[in-house]
Order: C-alpha cells, then sequence, then structure tokens
C-alpha cells in the first residue's frame, strides 16, 4: 500500500466526516434537516433548499449505476491509471439520492456485461493506511 | 421583446490568427493578438478604435497590456469553451446600454504546441481533487462518455448514430481550406476507429489544435459605415449546470437548455426558422445532447435529427458548416469559431464556393459549451 502512486484526496476539516466514514466502512453523508434530502458532495450549505441545519447520517451503499465509461488505454490526464486499463469509472446513484464518482469493481469492463440502471453495493477500497476508497460492485 | 439589446449591435469583424492547426511557433497571446488585428482590419477598425474588451484564458489585463487597448468595459468570464460566445452577449449589452462603443473578443490556445500556456493546479483538497481525481477519469473525454452512456441507455442512441456526426462534419471539413482534417470519412472508419473512452472512438473526438479567433462588434448605425455586412445579434442566453461531472442533474440534457430558451425567446425566433446551426462539438454527444436541449429536436430524437446525413452538406440543416472541432479545428475552447463561421454564412462569404455556403442563409444559432457539460452560451444571429 505503501508505493500507491495515484491521486488521492486530501480531506478538509468538513470533509473529513465522511472520510473518516469511509474508513471506517460505514459510509455516512449529510442529510438536511429542512428538506430531508441527502447531500453529497459535503457542504456547508444545502443545495437543494440553502439551509444551514445539516447532519451526518448513515446511508445503506447500495444504489443503482446512473452512468460510466470504460478507460481503455493511456491517456495523459490519468497516466497515474494506465496500468489498470481498462477500467470502469461509474456515478452512482445512492438508494438516498445522491450521485458518487466512484470505480466499479468485480465485473469485466466490458459493455456489454454492465448495464446502466444495475443494482450496486459498496465496496471499500483501503488503498493506503490513511485513506479508503467508496468502490462500487454489482449485487 | 421587453429588452434593449435585440436587433441593436452587429458583429463588423470576425477572423483566425494568421495559421491555425499546428503552429509550433507562435505563443497563446501572440494568437490572440494577430486574431484580433485580423478581425479588427476586415472591418476597417485598429486597435485604437477599441474600447470594449473580453477574453478568457488569457486575462482582460494581459491582452489589454499586449495591444495597447485601455478599455471603457471589460470582461473576463472564463467557464471553459462557451466564454467567447457568452462574450457576444456581454458585448451587444454594454453596446446597446452605451458603456462601450466598439468590442472586441480575443481568444488563442497552443493547445497541441503548448507554447505560452500556463498551468491548471489540481489541488487534492478541492471538490475535484477529493471526490473524483481519485477514480482515474480521463480528462474531458470521460465525462462527456459517462453522460453519453447515459443517453444511449435511456433512448437507444447507438454509435452509428454518433459516428454520422463525425461523418457529416467530416463533409463540410472537405470545403474548407483551413480544415485540418480533409479526406472523406465513413461511418465504418469512426467505429473501426481506437476505443479511447467506451463509448467513445478516437473519431468521436475534437482535434487537439492551436489556433486564435476574435470577433469586433458595435452598434448596428455605426456597422452600417464599416466595411462588411453586418450581422446582426438578435438574442442572447447563458446559463450553467455544474462544475464537476458528477454533480450533473441530468446526464441527457444540460445547461443549453437555459441559454437556449433565453436567446430564441429574446431573438423571438423559433428553432425551425434557422437557416444553420454552429454547435459546439468537442465530441459527437456534445453536438447531439445540445441539438435535442436547443429545441432542434425533441429529446431522445438526436440520433434521428443526424441521421442519413440531414445535417451535412446538401443536406436538409446544416450544422458545423466549418468543419466543426471534430475536423476544422479545436484548440481547447472552440466556442468563437461557431460565431466566426456563422458571420460568414450569414455574410455570404461563400458564395462563389458552391455548395459550402448555405443558401440564402440569413438566421443562425451559435453555441459554445465549457467545461464538461457544464456552462453554455447561445447566440441568435441574423443577416442585416
Ligand atoms: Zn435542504
Amino acid at each position: 500500500m505503501a508505493d500507491y502512486t495515484k491521486p488521492l484526496p486530501m480531506p478538509d476539516p468538513l470533509t473529513k466526516t465522511f472520510w473518516d466514514s469511509v474508513k471506517a466502512h460505514a459510509m455516512q453523508l449529510q442529510k438536511c434537516g429542512d428538506c430531508q434530502k441527502f447531500i453529497y458532495y459535503p457542504r456547508a450549505v444545502c443545495p437543494y433548499c440553502g439551509s444551514r441545519n445539516l447532519a451526518w447520517k448513515p446511508v445503506s451503499g447500495r444504489g443503482k449505476l446512473y452512468g460510466f465509461t470504460i478507460n481503455m488505454g493511456k491517456h495523459p490526464s490519468t497516466a497515474p491509471f494506465s496500468a489498470d486499463a481498462p477500467y470502469v469509472i461509474a456515478l452512482v446513484e445512492l438508494d438516498e439520492g445522491p450521485r458518487l464518482m466512484t470505480n466499479l469493481v468485480g465485473i469485466d469492463p466490458d459493455p456489454t456485461k454492465i448495464k446502466v440502471g444495475m443494482d450496486v453495493v459498496v465496496h471499500y477500497d483501503d488503498v493506503t493506511e490513511q485513506i479508503s476508497l467508496a468502490k462500487f460492485k454489482p449485487v | 421583446m421587453a429588452n434593449n439589446i435585440a436587433g441593436k449591435v452587429a458583429i463588423v469583424g470576425v477572423a483566425e490568427s494568421d495559421q491555425i492547426g499546428i503552429v509550433p511557433d507562435r505563443s497563446v497571446i501572440q494568437l490572440h493578438a494577430e486574431a484580433a488585428h485580423n478581425a479588427l482590419s476586415e472591418a476597417g477598425l485598429t486597435t485604437r478604435d477599441v474600447d470594449g474588451i473580453f477574453t478568457a484564458g488569457v486575462s482582460p489585463m494581459e491582452t489589454a497590456e499586449y495591444l495597447g487597448i485601455v478599455p471603457k468595459f471589460m470582461d473576463g468570464t472564463a467557464v471553459g469553451g462557451s466564454s467567447f460566445v457568452i462574450h457576444v452577449g456581454h458585448a451587444a449589452m454594454a453596446i446597446a446600454a452605451g458603456l462601450c462603443s466598439v468590442a472586441l473578443i480575443t481568444h488563442g490556445e497552443s493547445g497541441r504546441s503548448r507554447i505560452g500556456i500556463g498551468g491548471f493546479p489540481q489541488g487534492a483538497q478541492t471538490i475535484r481533487g477529493q471526490f473524483e481525481a481519485p477514480f482515474g477519469l480521463p480528462s474531458p473525454v470521460g465525462a462527456y462518455a459517462m453522460a453519453c452512456s447515459r443517453h444511449m441507455a435511456q433512448y437507444g442512441t447507438t454509435s452509428e448514430h454518433l459516428a454520422q456526426i463525425a461523418v457529416s462534419t467530416r463533409g463540410w471539413a472537405s470545403l474548407n481550406p483551413k480544415a485540418m482534417y480533409r479526406d472523406p470519412l465513413t461511418i465504418e472508419d469512426v467505429l473501426k476507429s481506437r476505443m479511447i473512452s467506451w463509448p467513445f472512438h478516437l473519431l468521436d473526438c475534437c482535434l487537439v489544435t492551436d489556433a486564435g479567433g476574435a470577433i469586433v462588434l458595435t452598434s448596428l448605425e455605426r456597422a452600417r459605415d464599416l466595411k462588411t455586412h453586418p450581422v446582426v445579434v438578435l438574442g442572447r442566453g447563458e446559463s450553467i449546470d455544474h462544475s464537476n461531472i458528477s454533480q450533473m442533474h441530468d446526464f441527457t440534457s444540460g445547461p443549453a437548455k437555459v441559454s437556449g430558451k433565453l436567446a430564441f425567446d429574446m431573438a423571438g425566433v423559433r428553432p425551425d426558422e434557422l437557416d444553420l446551426a454552429m454547435i459546439y462539438d468537442s465530441f459527437t454527444y456534445t453536438v447531439l445532447m445540445t441539438a435535442e436541449d436547443l429545441g432542434l429536436c425533441k429529446p431522445g430524437e438526436g440520433g434521428a435529427f443526424f441521421a442519413k446525413g440531414r445535417t451535412a452538406p446538401g443536406g436538409v440543416f446544416p450544422v458545423n458548416t466549418n468543419g466543426g472541432g471534430l475536423s476544422y479545428t479545436h484548440p481547447g475552447m472552440y466556442g468563437v469559431f461557431t460565431i466566426i463561421e456563422s458571420t460568414r454564412q450569414l455574410r455570404h462569404d461563400y458564395q462563389d464556393q458552391g455548395i459550402r455556403q448555405v443558401k440564402d442563409a440569413k438566421l443562425a444559432v451559435a453555441h459554445g459549451t465549457g467545461g464538461v457539460l457544464s456552462s453554455a452560451g447561445t447566440v441568435i444571429l441574423g443577416r442585416a
């Protein structure tokens, strides 16, 4: 894990709660106490109603594939990932509502097998001692 | 039409830099300056006449200093490739309000040769650094590809539909001596080209070039005394949907829906009255989604709209008649070229060049997209 060379997030004081929850394999997101919507990524103000009445709540880790692409080769903007190609980058819509950028794992990177709308579940990937990433796999 | 803009301001000069394509001996700011000089010359004006400056990529400060302009009005709105289309609307407003008299919009990018460009820091503590960068999405191609996957699943849009857009655009490029790629292209060629980021093949993607572009505007009243046939700004609109692709509200529809409606409403023009459309084509899907958002066809019907060469030379609805970002030039923020080509078509500059000239062209839409389907600028232009 010490030789992990891909971009890693640097949590800030607000987002640290999210990153800590992923590291604990128990993802939490902010929920708005006024409009009752879950929010991702973490913010200071609710993007749906403008409230600051936000609290951290656990989420199910279940959702559906909203869209995806398969990086097929070496692209200059993703050079640290070149050895992984082809790999799937996906947007997942959680059952609670928000959408997350992620990787789809546990399935061939084959567009005939991956279906928009398919059910997925979180798969925590402990990429370093400090950081875990929430990836998703088919149910 | 409750506004003070529509029909009052004209485009009087448009130009590229001296050369476009692969220009390894010009810096970014040189490309700005060359295009500015060429566009002003066309109108019979000089930098001495300019009192409004609009630019993105390079700041208005640097551009004004370099050209020796002391502006009374300036705008550095920088929201990616749509910026220069948005500047046309802002310039029209400024001139109509009497805040400046001659507006100069400049663009220049060394996208391919990388001469004199700034950096793009991607801090690990930014929103993108924390919530997108760790997952390896190739930028910008992956963002557009990911959005496209949803349109395909929702509406049955196919790779053949996307390929037809590249083929039709190449048809127009074959008529443009300045276009980088001019050889005929088939749907099979596109589908057989290397897969970059599924569902996009290499030929679904725009070029990467060096180029500059500039636009000069003034009041319609003053334009009548200048050298060129005026092209009037009839309507304008702008909007933003998101910055990061993960925050896009709907992968099948974007900010063009807002900017387009604003522009068409201000102009009092319906999409079916247009003679041509110049639509930002960073990728084939960009054009397809935007055509739907602008109301050129219904949601989900983009595939049929571009099918069978309907937008190619000789087709019923000409789109991207310069050959677009897919085949003519795309230095990174292509939007300025949608205005340049619309203006030339509406002036009938190509009337001795056969089917390259859209016959009796009187009304055009020029649309810019910026970021990752993030920002939009729409302008409706008319032949005075
Ligand atoms: Zn709320």
